[in-house]
């Protein structure tokens, strides 16, 4: 058996006396689709936080791709192919849209392949990527001037923008309406089919449940199911926590 | 444009203002001409960090006094030739930029900011008591008074500073149109999504802060000969850290230009106005300029033209 794309063993993050995460294990092979799913406050966004980067665990090891991420910056995680959207879209506000998305292409992907992409590489990817998500005739806008939708389409762009193995997204779908949802769950699903492992933390369950080959259930900081979906929402411990 | 044109253009541009301040036979024009030019090379350096990635330094005058006072040692132990002294001042103040840069840079905001004017509170201190350099009296440095080619020494400091300021220019308006420009934008609009789309943020706010650290300097390398006297007081003043941080915002922090228009408007102003009035009101007019510009244009003139031509188009 291969080893897996994602090893994450033991992980575990405090703030202060409050336990976010208590001994967090998941191994993620790649090409799954896995959902991550958890009431809120059970730890999902620090969990995304500490594999990224922006947090650093205190216990645990992260293994990416066969390398310890331990002590590697955000940046450097994503040059390895780790890459993640935001709960909130945190566009590069004085840039327009096809800027943006140069950015990760400038400063993951060339920066990987030693600057070997040239200017018009560059813009042929960021042309792609804009077709891709729909947003090919907002590249010279601002995010200001872009819809709810736009603007989520734009942060999963970026993402997908570094052309990473793993790519995770946090509450892509906050906020929007039914039909918008499914856009962005087919884009995910479009995406994982051309071999990019994701992982999608989500509150709307019918996504979720739609997009997810595999379900992971965190509560209070640890991990309560992991498993097929159909069996995962089954399970007496996840009823009781999101019923009571 | 490339860069290299850019750089050619500038140099013609800066020939035909020599030429033509030349051309007025009057020494106060050079005088007057070489403290407009000085700003422009402080205020750009300025940009570099607080512009370009958001970082205010509140510093200003420690880095330029940091380039007086290279300038006073060196003429005391070693004279070089002026041009050679701004490149001394230039990697001494780089060293300082780079070293403030390592302690200060993972503060953000208003902490990074008092971090800076902590800085040069230290660095006043460290000078006012180093005898060698003056200390708290003041230093003397006699300039000649010709050099050769050029003539009179104060055309020629002119003129250094002119070649200067080009240099700055060029080299901001380079960074601007490169991926270096990009990533320093990343920085200013978000730190978090930069280090996620891969920006190595530390190591770019490292080059910035060296980048703009090692340019006030040189700004104020040539300083000790223009005025003959330096003493603390006067090169860690209010006049350089306001004038550096109001004159990019005035004229506008998202370009090159900015800085260039906010320090030839205010500089020209204030030169007139120590004139015509006194010199005493010229933080008092940068100050209003300032309030007056962050209420009603942000953005600054660059930012106010913009937004004109953008309703026009």
């Amino acid at each position: 058996m291969s080893a897996p794309l994602l090893d994450v063993a033991g992980l575990g993050k405090r703030f202060g006396g409050f336990v976010a995460l208590d001994g967090i294990d998941l191994s993620i092979a790649a090409g799954e689709r896995v959902g991550l799913i958890g009431p809120n406050g059970s730890g999902k966004s620090t969990l995304v936080n500490c594999l990224s980067g922006t947090l650093i665990n205190e216990i645990g090891s992260v293994k990416f791709d066969g390398t310890e991420l331990a002590g590697l910056p955000a940046h450097q995680r994503t040059r390895l192919g780790l890459a993640r959207s935001f709960q909130l879209p945190r566009p590069f506000s004085s840039m327009t849209v096809g800027d943006n998305i140069r950015v990760p292409l400038i400063y993951a992907v060339n920066a990987r392949s030693h600057g070997r992409l040239s200017e018009s590489d560059i813009a042929t990817r960021c042309d792609g990527l804009l077709g891709l998500v729909g947003l090919a005739d907002r590249a010279r806008d601002f995010p200001r001037d872009l819809t709810q939708v736009d603007m989520r389409k734009l942060e999963l762009a970026r993402a997908m923008a570094a052309e990473p193995k793993l790519l995770i997204a946090d509450e892509a779908m906050a906020g929007l309406s039914g039909s918008e949802v499914n856009d962005i769950v087919e884009l995910l699903i479009m995406l994982n089919e051309r071999g990019v492992t994701v992982i999608l933390i989500e509150h709307i369950m019918s996504a979720v449940m739609r997009f997810s080959k595999r379900l992971v259930v965190l509560v209070s900081g640890r991990k309560i199911a992991d498993g097929r979906p159909d069996d995962v929402i089954r399970n007496p411990e996840v009823e009781r926590a999101y019923l009571g | 444009m490339k860069w290299w044109t850019f750089l050619i253009t500038a140099t013609i541009v800066a020939a035909a203002v020599f030429a033509g301040i030349r051309a007025l036979n009057n020494d106060y024009y050079f005088f007057a001409g070489y403290t407009v030019l000085q700003f422009v090379v402080l205020a750009t350096a300025w940009n570099i960090l607080g512009g370009y990635t958001g970082y205010v330094n509140f510093g200003s005058a420690a880095f330029f006094a940091v380039g007086v006072y290279t300038t006073v040692f060196l003429h005391k132990t070693y004279p070089l030739p002026v041009p050679l002294q701004i490149v001394a001042a230039g990697i001494v103040s780089g060293l300082v930029g780079l070293g403030m840069g390592y302690l200060t840079l993972r503060l953000r905001g208003a902490f990074f900011a008092i971090a800076t004017l902590a800085l040069a509170v230290v660095l006043q201190t460290i000078i006012v008591n180093w005898s060698y350099v003056g200390g708290a009296r003041g230093a003397y440095v006699l300039r000649p008074a010709t050099i050769e080619i050029v003539g009179n020494y104060i055309h020629y400091l002119f003129l250094v500073m002119l070649g200067l300021a080009v240099i700055a220019l060029t080299t901001a308006r380079a960074i601007e149109k490169s991926s270096l420009g990009y990533g320093f934008a990343t920085i200013r609009d978000d730190e978090l999504a930069a280090e996620a789309s891969g920006v190595p943020t530390l190591k770019l706010k490292l080059i910035a802060t060296t980048l703009s650290g090692a340019f006030m300097g040189m700004a104020g390398a040539p300083f000790p000969y223009i005025q003959a006297y330096v003493q603390p007081n006067a090169v860690f003043g209010l006049e350089y850290a306001v004038n550096s941080i109001a004159m990019p915002i005035i004229g506008g922090t998202a370009s090159w230009i900015g800085p260039l228009v906010g320090a030839i408007l205010l500089g020209t102003l204030q030169q007139v106005a120590t004139v015509t009035i006194s010199s005493a009101v010229n933080v008092l007019i940068v100050g209003l300029l300032l309030v007056a510009f962050v209420i009603v244009a942000p953005n600054g003139i660059v930012g106010v033209v913009q937004k004109a031509w953008r309703r026009k188009l």
